[in-house]
């Protein structure tokens, strides 16, 4: 867990709640929390407002006059409502929310959400669906532009090229339509979209209302907070919007510099460094840890270094902080003091022409009104047990208090957070449900791309030790499939960490053509408890990339003990043919 | 992974420095055996017991290896065919195997380190007492191993054509060359360098805030390969030894017994510059000569140290003089350069391979001086000291295989230059003079090759008639 942690060890954020000021450099690799994949897959609902430094100031100043309100409302409303407005509200319509939300109404409760911001959160506005625009663009140019490869296509193109203007619209037409589709979802299905920053007053009791407004104020049988995350912004790192930017501007696309760094090969640095190479920057990676990509398996994470990172223009410096970082002006680059991530000496100053900061995401649970429930966050984080129950100061749980997604920090990415809204969805409509982090998949989309679901190859042994039991490792390379062959896409690998004695799976990680649509092949498995021995007999049709996944569950070698069944049917058969043998005679 | 076992070699053991002579075993080793050979002294006398674990070369376009991990540590016994030490190459990790039994007693590259193909990595003892002994060898060699260590393994291939001819020092690869110095070059700018060996330090930054961008590499890259050009007449294979041509034609799979010999610097870059040479459009014009004339002069002359080359070379300087085009020469396809001086290459075999120093400004110089020059460049060339303007400042090129009995050959043109004349030996011929008399003559046969897309044939052939009217009377080349 740890180690997987620690792929955003810059992205491990400490972000102390009262405000987004940092007492340490951003490096806290003791906490146990689950995968925390530092991605533009992970989702935020925000009240991640337009602009949000001015958003957070708002947030402060108001503070002394609710506060005065809470206290007020807590002597009149000391005890829960006895009738509610509605059976269940959630704060936050990000991926999460609208997951919990759609499910919810299925299962026939009286739903509202709550957004101070625009429907679809950081994924649909901010993360992972411009994203995936702007690398489908890429993977094009990447494509285009490789002679060589098309060649041996027998392809001839003449110098492809592009138009910014005309790839950041993609990006933002595509977003638009996603946050159009959700809503109109959460409409069509009745689901009230209330519009204001939804706070927290008491059990079952929110506020909710745009600055300027009167507050509005909701009753529930039951709360979900929702709220996300945002861009996680180090000490000393000065964003501008212009030349030092996180990943919601260059989501926007403004510019493409000569020369970026991109701080953090997370995730996000990692699909944002695909992105700016095939547009024809050069990019040098800041990363804290002495290695690139350091939350992947390491095996999938050397070749994906060397099939992403070296032959591409990229360089890196790692083991190393940016201390500080100088927006670009007065005829001035922008600089980037590097300090060793160990001594703390100086180390080295890049000058360039922009910065992006990919550092990992920060909870945003600021202003939630979690003190009038005696919460205390955790550097941010809303604590929650394996139920997303909140547990307050005391270590008890709040009763109809639950927390999903980025702002509980268990996983930080978009479908996570839907899988826990459904979660809790079921288990205030009567059924208990724990959701299984391990069978929730993971994908980068650079090109190509990375998935992965359950532990990786160290992190199982490491289980394996201690709990006694024998880990065992089988990959398969997409050179031997046909469909990537015939794409002339043959760069891959697939390996499955799984047990010989039990045939159970314990990690899958692919990297290679489209390895995020077949993960989940994988992951359904883990979900599902499937074994290895009953998965291989499954059929897979011909030719295909998913024959990389089937050839995988067929190379392992499972050790299951000679069962007695078998044993017996094996006497018997020997019993019957001496028999007929003696009766031939 | 079975071939790559064999990257221990004896070393015997006497003086401080580590001499990894000797025993590369045969199968696949990269560098060059033979340039290390000089190392060796008293190898008779102490048996030695400490071997040396090489880099190996794991692919063929590996030059340098990182070590992943070391799986057996210092001290451990190690019997033959087991894995050692995991190391990255450009394409994937493998494991490598000793070749003998032993026990490891010293690693000198560590995990995340990098070392070129043939350089040590770590010392395998036989016993356990020699272990303090290779531990002090170790010691003594992570100082040193820098310099003398990696100096004399360079098998790489596709350089650009070298100050390594000319200087046989250390041609670091620097490994990781991030140092605290203050030169800004973009990822991709580092990139070529490294891939084209330039100096990063000795490139001029014109990208904003004065930084090293792509391009900048490029022109230094570009620039050094067209002018020095190295000119490689095709004779170079019948004049120099042979064993490149082995190597030359050594696509198909290798005969069982033969042996594989990579490139010496000097011998990539000719390969380079030779298979450049096939994308200009070359034609040839030949022309006899009569040399009685300039035979008497060289009987004259050659007391007072004029040699041969130098006669040629100044009345090809004159007649260029005159034709200003065949001094020209084409860089883009698109225009004519047309050189301020006349710069006479002369195509000079040297051990393994061939060179060409550059008499300049021939035209200007008298007779005497330019064979003074020449001698000079000569001395140089043999010392491998010539500077690389003495070598690839050339504008034409003059390659002799006269001395040989040759008579007439076909030059390859030189990328970067207009014209390469091909000189054969002179001969007594039977000629006819107009009156119908018959004399005996001495004959010598011109073979000019030229880019046609500058020079055509007219061009040459008046240039050809001139040269001639020069060698036939020879006196205005003393003047």
């Amino acid at each position: 867990m740890q180690s997987s942690f620690s792929l955003s060890c810059s992205q491990a954020t400490t972000v102390p709640r009262s405000n987004y000021t940092f007492d340490s450099l951003p490096f806290a690799p003791s906490k146990p929390i689950n995968l925390r994949f530092c991605g533009l897959r992970r989702e935020a609902l925000g009240f991640s407002s337009l602009s949000r430094s001015h958003f957070r100031r708002g947030l402060q100043l108001h503070t002394p006059t609710r506060s005065k309100r809470i206290s007020a409302s807590l002597v009149d409303n000391g005890s829960p409502p006895k009738s509610f407005d509605y059976d269940l509200i959630i704060i936050g319509a990000g991926v999460g929310g609208h997951g919990a939300a759609l499910h919810a109404v299925e299962k026939g409760l009286k739903t509202a959400i709550i957004e101070g911001d625009v429907v679809g959160g950081t994924c649909v506005n901010r993360g992972c669906v411009p994203s995936k625009a702007l690398l489908a663009v890429s993977g094009r140019m990447r494509e285009l532009q490789s002679e060589h490869h098309m060649k041996a296509l027998g392809l001839q193109v003449s110098a492809a090229g592009y138009d910014r203007q005309g790839v950041a619209d993609h990006a933002n037409n595509l977003a638009s339509k996603i946050r159009n589709n959700l809503t109109n979802s959460l409409k069509a299905l009745g689901v009230d979209i209330l519009t204001g920053v939804g706070t927290i007053l008491g059990p079952q009791k929110v506020k909710y209302g745009k600055a300027g407004f009167p507050d509005n104020i909701v009753t529930a049988k039951d709360i979900i907070i929702a709220t996300g995350s945002v861009p996680f912004v180090p000490k000393g790192v000065e964003v501008d919007g212009k030349t030092v930017i996180t990943s919601d501007h260059a989501l926007k696309l403004e510019f493409v510099p000569d020369w970026i760094v991109i701080v953090g090969s997370g995730y996000i640095g990692l699909e944002f460094s695909d992105v700016y190479t095939a547009l024809g920057s050069e990019v040098t990676f800041v990363e804290a840890l002495d290695q690139l990509m350091p939350g992947f398996d390491p095996e999938i994470g050397k070749l994906a270094q060397r099939v992403l990172i070296n032959p591409r223009k990229i360089d890196y410096h790692t083991g190393v902080f940016a201390s500080k970082i100088t927006p670009a002006k007065d005829g001035k680059p922008v600089t980037i003091e590097l300090i060793d991530a160990k001594t703390k000496e100086q180390k080295d100053t890049l000058e360039v022409d922009a910065a992006l900061i990919a550092t990992g995401r920060a909870p945003f649970t600021n202003g939630l009104g979690l003190e009038n429930i005696n919460v205390v966050t955790q550097r941010g984080f809303v604590p929650v047990d394996e139920r997303m129950r909140v547990i307050d100061a005391d270590g008890n749980l709040v009763p109809h208090l639950y927390c999903i997604g980025d702002a509980n920090g268990k996983m930080m990415l978009a479908h996570a957070a839907s899988a826990q809204g459904i979660s809790v969805v079921e288990q205030i409509t009567g059924r208990d449900h724990v959701l299984n982090h391990l069978s929730i998949p993971a994908a980068c989309f650079t090109h190509p791309e990375i998935s992965m679901v359950g532990l990786t190859e160290p992190q199982a042994r490491e289980k394996g030790e201690t709990e006694a039991f024998e880990v065992s490792v089988a990959k398969t390379s997409f050179k031997a499939n046909t469909k990537a062959l015939a794409e002339n896409e043959g760069e891959g690998l697939a390996k499955l960490i799984y047990r010989p004695d039990t045939g159970e799976i314990l990690g899958v990680h692919i990297f290679g053509l489209h390895a995020a649509d077949l993960i989940h092949e994988a992951s359904n498995a883990i979900a599902l408890g499937t074994r290895i021995q009953d998965i291989k007999f499954a059929v897979h049709a011909h030719p295909t990339l998913s024959e990389v996944l089937d050839e995988l569950f067929k190379s392992a070698k499972l050790k299951t003990a000679p069962s007695m069944y078998k044993l017996v049917t094996e006497v018997f058969n020997l019993w019957g043919r001496l028999k007929l043998m003696f009766q031939a005679r | 992974m079975a071939s790559s076992s064999p990257f221990l070699s004896k070393i015997p053991i006497s003086n401080r420095t580590i001499c990894f002579a000797s025993s590369l075993s045969p199968i696949p080793s990269k560098f060059p055996s033979k340039s290390l050979r000089h190392h060796r002294r008293n190898a008779l006398k102490v048996q030695s017991k400490i071997r040396e674990i090489f880099m190996p070369a794991l692919s063929s376009t590996m030059t340098e290896g990182k070590i992943v991990s070391w799986i057996k540590s210092e001290g451990d016994v190690l019997s033959k065919g087991e894995s050692v030490v995991v190391v990255e190459s450009d394409k994937a990790d493998m494991d490598v195997e000793t070749f003998y039994d032993g026990i490891l007693a010293a690693i000198v590259v560590p995990e995340g380190e990098t070392a070129p193909v043939g350089a040590p990595i770590g010392l395998l003892a036989e016993t356990e007492e020699e272990i303090a002994e290779a531990k002090a060898k170790a010691a003594s060699q992570t100082g040193s191993t820098a310099s003398p260590a990696i100096a004399p393994t360079p098998p790489r291939a596709t350089s650009t054509p070298a100050p390594a001819i000319s200087q046989p020092t250390p041609a670091p690869a620097a490994p990781a060359a991030e140092g605290p110095r203050k030169i800004v070059a973009t990822p991709y700018a580092k990139k070529l360098a490294k891939q084209h060996k330039v100096d990063i330090n000795k490139v001029v930054g014109t990208g904003p805030f004065g930084r090293i961008t792509p391009a900048d590499v490029e022109a230094a890259v570009v620039i050094t390969p067209s002018k020095p050009v190295a000119p490689k007449p095709a004779p170079a294979a019948a004049a120099s030894p042979s064993p490149a041509k082995a190597a030359a034609t050594s696509s198909a799979s290798p005969l069982p017994g033969s042996t594989v010999i990579s490139f010496t610097t000097m011998q990539a870059a000719v390969s380079k510059n030779m298979v450049d040479s096939l994308s200009v459009p070359t034609f040839r014009v030949g022309y006899p000569v009569t040399t009685n004339a300039l035979d008497a002069l060289y009987e004259k002359v050659k007391p007072k140290g004029v040699t041969m080359t130098a006669l040629l070379a100044k009345a090809a300087a004159m007649a260029l003089v005159q034709h200003p085009v065949v001094n020209a020469s084409c860089k883009d396809g698109k225009s004519f350069t047309y050189n301020s001086n006349i710069n006479i290459a002369v195509a000079v075999a040297i051990n393994g391979g061939l060179i060409t120093p550059v008499l300049q400004d021939a035209d200007k110089l008298d007779l005497y001086l330019l064979s003074q020059k020449w001698k000079e460049l000569v001395e140089k060339a043999r010392a491998k000291q010539l500077q690389p303007h003495e070598y690839n400042s050339g504008t034409f090129t003059l390659s002799n295989l006269g001395m040989f009995g040759v008579d007439r050959f076909d030059a390859i043109l030189p990328p970067g230059q207009g014209a390469i004349m091909a000189v054969g030996a002179s001969k007594p011929t039977v000629v006819a003079d107009a009156d119908g008399f018959f004399s005996v003559k001495s004959k010598m046969l011109v073979n000019v090759t030229a880019d046609h897309r500058i020079v055509y044939g007219a061009d040459l052939a008046a240039f050809l008639q001139t040269f001639a009217k020069i060698v036939e009377n020879p006196e205005s080349l003393t003047l």
